[in-house]
């Protein structure tokens, strides 16, 4: 038998078993493809894995209560390998050829910034599932994470109230870290607290000896921290090593959701306060059952479900109750109907997109971190993105397309 | 007062840093004229050497003094001979080959360590002055500083290896002529560079993140110090340092450490100008 008869008759065959039990077109039309472009390799994984984790639980347990529309729905999971051309090009495919009718994906800032205007042409409904620094208007985008005004607004306050008015911020040097510190200067302010020094690092800094100098210097009642990735976890390790993780308390903005207090040891992080939307340690009955299911699935060993993990999964189950809503899977149809202020009781509590931002109301928890367990100190109930409505109207101004850098 | 001693302690560990993350390189590109842009992967792989032994119950200071740079030492004596050896003379290539090696060695050890942050915390504690902290291991780090310098002008001038060495590196034929095998001692040299980045990055795991791509944060400055530094090894290593390391933690503390990692290129493009060969290739010629 040689090569090219062996290629046409098992070619034929193949095609001759799966042509009868489904007709290839119709197989196309009885199925939706969720899209998801999330780093699943490179220095970004560690966000990316348990986001899409959360997704493939989600879409499995919508097929499980017999899909949308009658149809099942089918993951097309991209991995854009922490590299921003990737995201461009993915995005294009799960919009074109998969025909996706909704994408999720995007971790940080510049990659949202990638994928939105390429959705945005092929008007396919694009979910941003990442606490980020607020202030994108774009009627074909939802963003369902967490914004400063819903949890610096919050922490700032509680911890000032425990340690003290004057405070030391320390942020990663881009455009997250740069906006959020300035939040936290308001709210700092705000509170009757005054602000030491704003100190920004580029993200591959890994000596803090002379910084941790300064801060001593300026003798500060707090640290808040914005710090960004492994080079940056340095800064917890020699704080802790000039033993001033007892002498001067910190909170944080961004602290555990790189899983940072499972690899860090308890002695450098005990006492350290952050604040999210979603805890694994929350105690409802949702999040009960929504743990449950997630061990099931995954392991009983998986590390800590995220804040983002827990975003994913809530952003997927808002789209889904909009197709419900529209009975439609048509992009503008959608969009109508999740604008109707739509809401999902989901692992963290219940979640409403605000119809004139595109962002969600939600609950805010602070947790305090002991013996590497995220503790929670106190819980406030559906929190607006009071920062994106302040600049932002998306009934009035539908075609108003950006990010507004919010001037605080 | 209190703050003049504690920023002279860390300008000191700055110059410190400098000399361990340059040693190993100093050796490689110094003496062996191979351009290693994999030395920050084998610091890299030394600092997993530790987090590897430390979760095998080994002491710290045995997986960071011996473990780490016996592991990257035969690391560097299989990928000498095995890659390097073919290359000896060719600088340009030796520069791709290495390249290739780097994205190699983050490769595996990714897929075996996954891409997640590891880390050990500090030993030790920490002690004041006047109103100041200061951590125990920043004087370790300067004292192996010093223990490094000085180790390596031993050997090199009063040991017969250390001679055999500068010989071979000096005219290998001669060496061969004289009964002495250039391939092992280029073989050994490279280990010795390798197992001096593996104690680097022993010695630096409590201090950074542990990451596979934890090496490319150091390979510029280490670059810098060595060609900043000159011909002579040792002179060049500790001179450069002692500038380049000076320089970004005084502008560090002065302003901030963006602008202390600006000085540092910048008096580093400055020197290049007007010391085209290095601090050694005008002051202390002739030193080791």
């Amino acid at each position: 038998m040689d090569r090219r008869f062996f290629i046409k008759t098992s070619g034929a065959a193949l095609a001759g078993s799966v042509a009868p039990m489904f007709p290839l077109s119709a197989f196309a039309a009885d199925e939706i493809v969720v899209g998801s472009v999330h780093d699943l390799s490179g220095g970004l994984d560690i966000y990316g894995k348990p986001m899409v984790d959360a997704m493939m639980l989600a879409i499995e347990e919508q097929n499980a209560l017999g899909g949308l529309l009658g149809k099942k729905l089918r993951l097309a999971s991209y991995d854009p390998q922490s590299n921003m051309q990737l995201y461009a090009q993915f995005a294009q495919q799960a919009a074109l050829k998969d025909k996706a009718a909704v994408v999720m994906g995007g971790i940080t800032s510049a990659s949202r910034e990638v994928i939105r205007p390429v959705l945005d042409r092929s008007k396919t409904p694009y979910f941003y599932n990442t606490q980020y620094e607020g202030g994108v208007c774009d009627r074909n985008t939802f963003c369902t994470g967490v914004t400063p005004a819903q949890t610096v607004s919050k922490l700032v306050p509680y911890a000032m109230n425990k340690w003290g008015k004057k405070v030391y911020v320390i942020a990663a040097d881009y455009n997250y870290g740069q906006i959020t510190s300035q939040w936290v200067k308001k709210f700092v302010q705000d509170n009757g607290g005054s602000v030491a020094s704003i100190d920004f690092f580029p993200l591959d800094v890994t000596n803090f000896g002379p910084t941790i100098s300064k801060i001593e210097a300026a003798k500060p009642d707090m640290i808040v921290s914005a710090l960004v990735g492994g080079a940056h976890m340095s800064f917890y390790r020699q704080w802790a090593a000039a033993g001033l993780t007892k002498k001067i308390p910190l909170a944080s903005t961004t602290f555990a959701l790189g899983n940072e207090h499972i690899v860090l040891s308890a002695a450098e992080t005990d006492g350290f306060l952050i604040s999210y939307n979603y805890f694994q340690n929350l105690d409802t009955p949702e999040n009960k059952a929504f743990k449950e299911r997630f061990y099931k699935r995954f392991g009983s060993d998986y590390p800590n479900i995220t804040e983002l993990a827990s975003a994913s999964y809530q952003g997927f189950k808002l789209w889904a109750e909009g197709v419900k809503k529209a009975g439609s899977l048509d992009g503008e149809k959608v969009i109508a109907a999740l604008e109707s202020g739509i809401s999902i009781v989901g692992p963290s509590g219940k979640v409403t997109i605000d119809p004139e931002t595109h962002h969600c109301v939600l609950n805010v928890s602070i947790a305090e971190i002991r013996n590497k367990q995220l503790n929670i100190v106190k819980t406030f109930q559906q929190e607006k993105p009071s920062d994106t409505s302040a600049v932002c109207n998306l009934k009035k101004n539908p075609k108003d397309n950006q990010q507004y850098v919010i001037k605080v | 007062m209190d703050l003049a001693i504690v920023v002279f302690i860390q300008v000191l560990y700055a110059v410190a840093s400098l000399v361990i993350i340059s040693s190993g390189l100093a050796v490689i590109f110094g003496m062996m004229k191979v351009i290693n842009l994999a030395h920050g992967e084998f610091m890299m792989l030394g600092a997993y050497a530790v987090i590897m032994s430390m979760r095998l119950g080994i002491n710290l200071w045995v997986a960071m003094f011996i473990v780490a740079p016996l592991a990257v030492g035969l690391v560097g004596v299989i990928l000498e001979r095995m890659v390097i050896r073919r290359l000896y003379g060719r600088m340009v290539d030796t520069m791709l080959a290495t390249w290739g090696l780097s994205l190699l060695l983050i490769g595996v050890v990714t897929s075996i360590a996954g891409n997640t942050t590891a880390g050990v915390s500090a030993p030790l504690s920490s002690f004041t002055i006047g109103a100041y902290s200061v951590s125990v291991y920043t004087l370790v780090i300067i004292a192996v500083a010093v223990g490094l310098g000085l180790a390596i002008r031993l050997i090199l001038l009063r040991t017969q290896l250390g001679l055999i060495a500068r010989g071979t590196m000096q005219n290998p034929n001669m060496a061969d002529a004289l009964g002495i095998s250039p391939s092992v001692v280029y073989s050994v040299t490279f280990a010795v560079g390798a197992a001096l980045s593996g104690l680097a990055g022993g010695l630096l795991a409590p201090l950074t993140g542990v990451v596979p791509t934890m090496g490319g944060a150091f390979v510029a400055k280490a670059f810098i110090t060595v060609i900043g530094g000159g011909p002579a090894i040792l002179a060049g290593l500790v001179s450069a340092s002692t500038l380049f390391g000076s320089i970004n933690q005084l502008a560090t503390f002065i302003t901030t450490p963006v602008l202390g990692e600006v000085a540092l290129l910048a008096a580093a493009i400055v020197m290049l100008r007007l010391l085209p060969q290095g601090i050694t290739g005008r002051f202390f010629k002739g030193t080791l």
